[in-house]
């Protein structure tokens, strides 16, 4: 069913130096304590993080929550924030299939994309045997998920202990690991284009409107890199 | 209906709405070849909207990183990036240290 060695090679990159298990751990922690301050059990909470699985769509979740929309508008607003999932998913799966796989590893291993493990895999895959990538994937994604999972259910209940100001540092862990794991990406000129034209982008479009700005800077950004002629691997 | 079983309900939705688009994007791969130029565009898009997803992290933050200055955040990711270049491309330090100088910083301003 799944490659075991495999398995554990891709479980093995949440304990290196790149591994992205703290910035994980710091977020879901804060995400915990959040929920616990929204009145969620401790049930609730796990379950959020291990069926939704992706912090941004959880932080609209629990404000849309709390400010009593309705289950219509929570759908579309998570749904929006989380569509950047779709290009991330077909940029991601290609590089993982293999005739000898199974169909219903791919249906069960999408669950497993989210933007941590995601830049790990794009930076890992060419040294790993193509037909065992998804077993791979899998050791990554689930050791990726398990540490959502117990990081939510630690920050409810250390939620108490929190202070305004470690919350604060909580917060800014995420996107410092995310910056420097783009900036190792950064190895030739069209991902240098697309992530710096994205990066300027963001913020600009964010002025016009909050809700579409990541994903049309994020088209513009990437179209723009995709007609630049350059070469697509190693280095400048 | 009671505020605990409209909880399930508002978690199911959210966990469909998130799921539709990995599930989107399985479909959409499913013909896709790694070498074709339509997987290349996905990688640029994707990559850029990461990009554009962190850059509006940091400037126009949510939540808590809402209560410190721009400037304070931005010192942080400096030298967490500096410290991140120099140490050979560790993230197991960068990381740390953002949160304790974060902290550190807001407790103090």
């Amino acid at each position: 069913m799944i490659n075991r060695e495999y398995f554990y090679q891709g479980l093995k990159s949440l304990i290196s130096s790149r591994s992205p298990a703290i910035a994980l751990a710091c977020s879901f922690i804060a995400l915990g304590a959040l929920f616990n301050n929204a009145g969620f059990n401790l049930q609730q909470s796990a379950a959020s993080s291990f069926f939704t699985y992706a912090l941004p769509g959880q932080l609209v979740m629990t404000e849309s929550f709390l400010a009593g929309a309705s289950l219509i508008n929570i759908f579309l607003s998570v749904w929006l924030v989380n569509f950047r999932l779709y290009p991330m998913t077909v940029a991601l799966v290609p590089i993982l299939k293999h005739r000898s796989q199974p169909r219903w590893k791919y249906y069960l291993s999408c669950h497993l994309i989210a933007v941590s493990s995601w830049l790990i895999m794009k930076e890992s895959y060419k040294r790993i045997d193509q037909k065992y990538r998804l077993d791979f994937w899998f050791g990554i994604g689930c050791g990726t998920l398990s540490a959502a999972i117990i990081s939510t259910s630690l920050g409810y209940w250390i939620s108490d202990y929190l202070t305004k100001e470690m919350m604060i540092g909580l917060a800014i862990v995420n996107p410092v690991y995310f910056l420097c794991m783009m900036i190792s990406a950064m190895n030739n000129i069209k991902t240098i284009i697309a992530v710096s034209t994205g990066a300027l982008l963001g913020p600009v479009f964010y002025l016009a409107s909050p809700e579409w700005s990541i994903l049309i800077a994020g088209i513009v950004g990437g179209s723009i890199a995709f007609f630049i002629k350059g070469k697509k691997n190693g280095s400048i | 209906m009671d505020l605990s079983s409209n909880l399930i309900l508002v978690i199911v939705v959210t966990s469909i709405a998130t799921f539709a688009s990995r599930f989107l994007g399985i479909l959409t791969a499913e013909n896709i070849s790694d070498k074709s130029k339509l997987f290349d565009w996905f990688n640029y898009v994707a990559y850029s909207i990461l990009a554009a997803l962190i850059a509006r992290m940091i400037i126009f933050p949510a939540g808590s990183l809402l209560e410190s200055t721009l400037l304070i955040r931005l010192t942080v990711i400096l030298i967490c990036i500096a410290v991140f270049i120099y140490s050979n491309k560790n993230l197991v330090l960068p990381t740390i240290l953002s949160f304790f100088l974060l902290t550190f910083l807001s407790d103090v301003y």
